[in-house]
């Protein structure tokens, strides 16, 4: 990597990002946006998982681009991601997460970033993750569709769960790009405040 | 006096339950993560989960993402 890469970092945000993992579950609108994020702040290491592949109707508001259509969204997005910052650390799983994989897939992680679409496994994410790792920080992507109403966008804190978004609307709004990666953004930068104040995983 | 969300709030009494709770305020959505007083409740847990008096309780409907 370019020495200077992240020069322009907060101070000290480096040295601690760097030796920090992070899960990314869904690497859609949500999650391929806050993967970049947090990426491009130094992160040391993420663990995406998503069982999709890259459709032409994904580029309206996801990270990837024409060549990337077809591809399975976990390796296009780490294709991305190392291109980005090479040092990286990345692993990938193409699958659909069920609630028995929380445990063994995502346990290396500091904090995870729930970046599913449908809210039903939003709801069961965010449990087995509590029951799993009740110490460990969830930071919930929730109610993003429409355009406009920022001001309806907001973080609200549940115990050790994190949601960021409208907390309200429906898919049959449609998504914009500029509204999905706003609440994605939200959810990287609560994560960077949570993991630049978190004591190590032992 | 339990205070929900910052926004409502709901008489206490002995035995109130988180499930007390929504019934009073008459929610009865079926994606909704609950903590109180910073602990998070599990759904199987809403009948019997006592909720003290003076409770924080955070009651957050989900939904969709993109």
């Amino acid at each position: 990597m370019a020495d200077d890469q992240f020069i322009r970092n907060v101070p000290g945000m480096t040295e601690v990002l760097g030796r920090r993992c992070v899960a990314v579950a869904g690497c859609g609108g949500l999650g391929s946006n806050a993967a970049v994020a947090l990426v491009r702040a130094g992160i040391g290491r993420l663990i995406l998982v998503d069982c999709d592949r890259v459709e032409s109707s994904n580029l309206n508001r996801q990270a990837f681009d024409q060549m990337d259509v077809g591809k399975p969204k976990v390796e296009a997005l780490a294709r991305h991601l190392k291109a980005i910052h090479p040092g990286v650390k990345l692993v990938t799983h193409c699958r659909r997460l069920a609630p028995g994989d929380v445990e063994p897939l995502l346990c290396d992680a500091d904090l995870l970033v729930e970046a599913f679409d449908n809210a039903h496994d939003k709801h069961w994410l965010v449990h087995e993750w509590v029951r799993c790792f009740p110490g460990r920080p969830v930071v919930s992507g929730n109610g993003v569709a429409g355009m406009g109403r920022t001001e309806e966008l907001k973080v609200v804190r549940a115990g050790n769960i994190w949601f960021c978004g409208d907390l309200h609307s429906s898919l049959e709004l449609g998504l914009c790009s500029a509204r999905v990666a706003l609440v994605a953004a939200m959810q990287a930068n609560v994560a960077i405040e949570l993991l630049m104040n978190q004591k190590e995983t032992p | 006096m339990i205070r929900v969300n910052d926004l409502f709030e709901v008489p206490w009494k002995e035995g109130l339950t988180v499930q007390g709770v929504l019934d009073f305020l008459g929610w009865d959505y079926a994606l909704i993560t609950i903590t109180v007083n910073e602990f998070y409740v599990p759904p199987d847990e809403y009948s019997a989960h006592l909720v003290p008096d003076r409770a924080d309780v955070r009651a957050i409907h989900i939904a969709h993402g993109g």
